[in-house]
């Protein structure tokens, strides 16, 4: 078996039930803690509204925070978005995924998903920069972020490597790149790229909690 | 007590702030890793699915550092906000998360020390008012006051606390007060005030629909907010008492970070509002104690309160609304309100003293940053109690003189008496000529007291063709 079956076979499948599996150990883990009840008489008992609210409207810098986070903001929003247009915008990728799962939904032309994948790296290094160089992230940061970070570029890099046959034969190459999406799954469930999944039930809390009791958010 | 200097940890010197006699304080004799056990098992005792999502949930973009008045001032990065429940965030996760047995295994999260511990007493107590207004800024939506509150907890435990703000609240769990404010010395003020005001105030009666709670800031050092409640309430021809078995609404136990005196402070005025039938139970002008007893008296009492809990503003504002309050309109100048950060961000009162000022007949000249986005006076969380935190609080401060003076406004009004506290203190200091005055004394001043005008009562369709139908 050359590397490229083996990386789209065993790993990869490995790789996904790692990341099933890690991601609801570590919901549960959070979930399934107890929850208080809460007695206080509620300003309002329109609270999964509140949560639905904070999801959506946190997305969004509050105007008055606007001006201090725009250079953090700026990066992260180029990178998600860049990354989720080259995850389910390139025709390979959906080709792929229909071959997993029987999906399937029109691609981007190659060239623009190029583009984006590039203004993604460049973001991407742009906030590892900004980690390094800023004092109150570098003082916050931890092995964690940045090993999440060189784990969300690798595809990406070795990704545009393989569409450019650049670096060495095409199938090592793709076979690298499939590789590094499957240390991504599975390195997911255990590190802060969990927000993927904690960042609706985080702000749901508060948008919750908040919402009882007529506080703003 | 003994004063240690220690290195800023991080190396950074605060700009234009005095470097703070990091002086560590220590209750109690333990071992060092005992103190450490405490705290860490205090911290996670409480932990349930909401702090857990927090702790998982951070994504280090340390923006929550831009929302802190005390981050914003110095840039010291250690002020960031996050930052400063670290070694919680770390014992979480070796200890208490989803994969801390993999933590501890593979070494992944050391155990946290005791001097770690003693270096972020300053962090959760000195420079952390849990005002809250990180939680507006972080992209999460992590709510890091109430996990300052929870390390709180476990550092109580641990006998890591401010000297002066856990002697007041050992002081209000052994005398009932945290100032001094003992039932003796309440009974005494009363007679006092209400002599000098000639103002009934009504004191342990029996049965009332309204208790009366008030802050010891207040029945120490502003006692014409104990005047001001009674003439409001006589106007409005109440049922209403102070009880001296349950008055005090000042809960040192929650900002120091012991459940069992906050639950002992919050019982007293629960069981007097119970033995005196309450309907209502009326919250002073105080920040901290509107938190304690509104957004947490039911849960330590276990089930819901048999009588309603507000805050005085929600009640002028409420009764101003529905026209039983009737005010001169004798506040007739330029007012700038400050926010109180627990009664409004972390509250859900934003309108209701703004209510009450236009009913005074003031225009209101609103801050750059008001209402959710208020910034905090520096003082609360218990901050104001602790000297060392003198040089940062007054650092912090300065935004709120700034914001103040940019208004223009001839006035400034709040409704806490610890924020009133907090900005008589750096009046002084600053010698600023704005004096922050008291929302419910401006009521009490300006109460109408001529009969109201006779309503107009709907007119009764009368058919002049026909005889007016029998009453």
């Amino acid at each position: 078996m050359d590397l490229l079956t083996l990386a789209r076979g065993p790993i990869l499948q490995w790789a996904l039930v790692i990341f099933v599996v890690g991601t609801v150990w570590r919901l549960a883990g959070i979930l399934l803690l107890r929850r208080k009840p809460d007695y206080t008489e509620p300003r309002s008992t329109h609270t999964w509204r509140g949560a639905a609210n904070l999801i959506v409207k946190r997305t969004v810098p509050k105007r008055e925070f606007a001006a201090q986070t725009a250079f953090g903001n700026t990066i992260g929003y180029v990178f998600h978005i860049g990354l989720a247009v080259v995850v389910f915008g390139f025709v390979p990728h959906i080709l792929f995924i229909k071959s997993l799962t029987g999906l399937s939904w029109p691609g981007l032309p190659s060239g623009i998903v190029y583009v984006v994948g590039a203004l993604t790296v460049a973001a991407l290094v742009a906030a590892l920069v900004r980690r390094i160089s800023n004092p109150v992230m570098r003082l916050i940061s931890n092995a964690d972020d940045y090993f999440s970070w060189a784990v969300t570029i690798a595809p990406v890099i070795t990704g545009l490597m393989a569409a450019a046959h650049w670096g060495g034969p095409y199938p090592t190459i793709l076979a690298i790149h499939v590789l590094s999406v499957c240390l991504l799954l599975a390195w997911l469930p255990f590190g802060k790229l969990m927000h993927a999944f904690l960042v609706f039930i985080a702000r749901g809390t508060t948008g919750a909690l908040f919402a009882r009791k007529g506080a703003s958010t | 007590m003994s004063a240690t200097v220690v290195n800023d940890p991080v190396g950074g010197v605060a700009r234009g702030v005095p470097r703070p006699d990091l002086r560590q304080d220590m209750q109690g004799e333990m071992p060092a890793q005992e103190r450490v056990d405490i705290a860490m098992r205090h911290f996670v005792r409480d932990f349930g699915a909401v702090a857990a999502t927090y702790m998982e949930s951070c994504v280090h973009c340390g923006m929550c550092a831009e929302a802190c008045h005390f981050y914003v001032q110095t840039g010291d990065p250690k002020y960031t906000p996050i930052w400063k429940i670290e070694p919680f965030k770390q014992a979480y996760k070796r200890e208490a998360g989803p994969f801390a047995l993999f933590m501890r295994a593979l070494g992944l999260k050391r155990k946290v020390t005791i001097e770690e511990l003693q270096e972020w007493q300053e962090l959760i107590y000195d420079s952390c008012t849990m005002c809250g207004r990180c939680t507006l800024i972080c992209p999460m939506g992590i709510d890091i006051a109430a996990l300052v509150s929870l390390a709180r907890h476990g550092m109580h435990k641990a006998g890591l606390v401010p000297h002066e703000l856990w002697a007041a609240a050992e002081r209000g769990e052994r005398e009932g007060s945290p100032l001094g404010a003992t039932p003796k010395v309440l009974k005494e003020r009363i007679e006092w005030i209400a002599d000098e005001d000639d103002v009934d105030i009504h004191l342990d009666k029996e049965h009332a629909d309204v208790l009366v709670t008030m802050s010891s800031i207040e029945i120490q050092k502003y006692p014409q907010a104990m005047a001001a409640v009674a003439k409001v309430l006589n106007h409005l021809g109440m049922s209403w008492t102070i009880r001296s078995d349950g008055y005090e609404a000042t809960n040192f136990g929650l900002l120091s970070g012991n459940a069992d005196w906050q639950r002992d402070m919050s019982m007293k005025m629960i069981k007097a509002a119970i033995a005196c039938k309450a309907k209502l139970l009326l919250l002073p002008e105080c920040g901290h104690a509107y938190t304690a007893m509104r957004w947490q008296g039911a849960n330590v009492y276990g089930q819901p309160l048999p009588f309603k809990v507000r805050h005085i503003s929600e009640f002028l504002g409420e009764h101003i609304t529905d026209g039983s309050l009737r005010l001169k309109k004798g506040l007739n100048k330029t007012v700038t309100f400050h926010d109180p950060c627990q009664v409004a961000r972390r509250g859900g009162v934003f309108e209701a003293p703004r209510v009450v000022l236009a009913a005074l007949g003031a225009e209101v000249h609103e801050m750059k940053d008001n209402r959710s986005m208020n910034w905090c006076c520096g003082g609360g969380g218990g901050v104001i109690s602790i000297h060392r935190a003198d040089a940062i609080r007054y650092k912090a401060f300065e935004i709120k003189m700034r914001q103040v003076e940019d208004t223009g406004a001839e006035m400034l009004v709040t409704s806490c008496s610890n924020c009133r506290l907090s900005f008589d203190d750096s009046q002084a200091h600053f010698h600023w000529d704005k004096t922050a005055h008291s929302l419910l004394e401006a009521v009490a001043d300006n109460l109408d007291d001529t009969p109201p005008a006779r309503s107009v009562a709907p007119a009764a369709i009368v058919n002049p063709y026909r005889e007016a139908p029998a009453p």
